[in-house]
């Protein structure tokens, strides 16, 4: 018997467990980001983990939320590559405001 | 021609059907992912020339986000976190062919979408009563025409979650009408996406 959760659109969804496990990793990082700006940390190695934390709940929100790691490889990649190309922009700019 | 081409490909097996899992498949309607990739677009124009605007005047925007309430964006960041896991959720009910139990996960997430809203803006009247307004400083012009932007998002997300919570009672969503919802989710996800940005690159970004 083929049940609707073994269709390969039930697939993309992902289960609640990985869901719920997602979402927690998702708070605990949101967590140490405002940890990090109530602890007045500032610097570039500090903006450098901010945006890393960003840049990783962004790929969560993408590949899982979104079930776009199941979807054909130019979706994930066209969102991931602007996560990419924004963070290192923000980070290039970042850098710029040091110098002057 | 038949026959010469069976002799001559004699145990060419017949291609099996590829495994379920296996089969890549974009979620929802092929039109909200150009929208949302239009929309991805116009929030990264705004967040790098929010950061070059800085890079150009560090010491005014260090000084005037010091005054931001990191405590309500961190809130509105799991509101919106949390929102998008219940969504999740009722995507995963109508997958399994259980509509009608997708759509007390989607009320959860438009209270959520909610409680956003609430804190936003105690934050503006917040500010407003403190003087701030669009032509204060440039910091502040890029504080609320970005978070504004963002929150006008929230709105729409939220006239879309109620859509798909009346779809969802109503029973329409299952294994084999999964583009509705699949549709609104990714919406709504996109909000988070950008405010997970956003957060970091405004209220704590020094």
């Amino acid at each position: 018997m083929q049940s609707s959760l073994s269709s390969p659109r039930a697939s993309s969804h992902g289960t609640p467990r990985r869901a719920a496990i997602i979402w927690a990793i998702l708070i605990a990082a949101t967590m140490l980001t405002w940890t990090i700006g109530e602890g007045g940390k500032a610097g570039p190695v500090v903006t450098a983990l901010l945006f890393a934390i960003a840049f990783g709940k962004g790929s969560l929100i993408i590949l899982d939320y979104m079930a776009l790691r199941r979807a054909p490889l130019m979706w994930p990649m066209l969102a991931l590559g602007w996560m990419t190309l924004v963070c290192s922009l923000i980070g290039l700019a970042y850098w710029k405001g040091l110098a002057t | 021609m038949n026959t010469c081409a069976q002799t001559l490909m004699p145990s060419l097996p017949v291609q099996a059907p590829a495994p379920a899992a296996a089969v890549r498949h974009l979620p929802g309607d092929l039109a909200i992912w150009v929208f949302i990739f239009a929309e991805l677009l116009v929030f990264g124009v705004f967040f790098i020339t929010y950061a070059f605007a800085r890079s150009n005047n560090v010491e005014l925007f260090n000084a005037e986000q010091l005054a931001l309430d990191r405590t309500s964006g961190a809130v509105n960041t799991v509101l919106l976190l949390t929102s998008s896991f219940l969504v999740v959720r009722a995507v995963q009910f109508a997958q399994a062919g259980e509509s009608r139990r997708a759509a007390p996960w989607l009320a959860g997430a438009f209270a959520c979408g909610g409680g956003f809203v609430v804190v936003k803006l105690f934050e503006y009247a917040e500010k407003i009563a403190a003087g701030v307004s669009l032509s204060s400083s440039t910091f502040h012009m890029f504080y609320l025409s970005l978070t504004f932007f963002h929150f006008m998002h929230v709105i729409l997300g939220m006239v879309i979650l109620v859509a798909m919570w009346n779809g969802a009672r109503n029973g329409r969503y299952g294994p084999d009408n999964m583009n509705g919802i699949e549709t609104g989710a990714a919406y709504w996800h996109m909000v988070d996406l950008v405010w997970l940005i956003l957060f970091p690159l405004i209220y704590v970004m020094r």
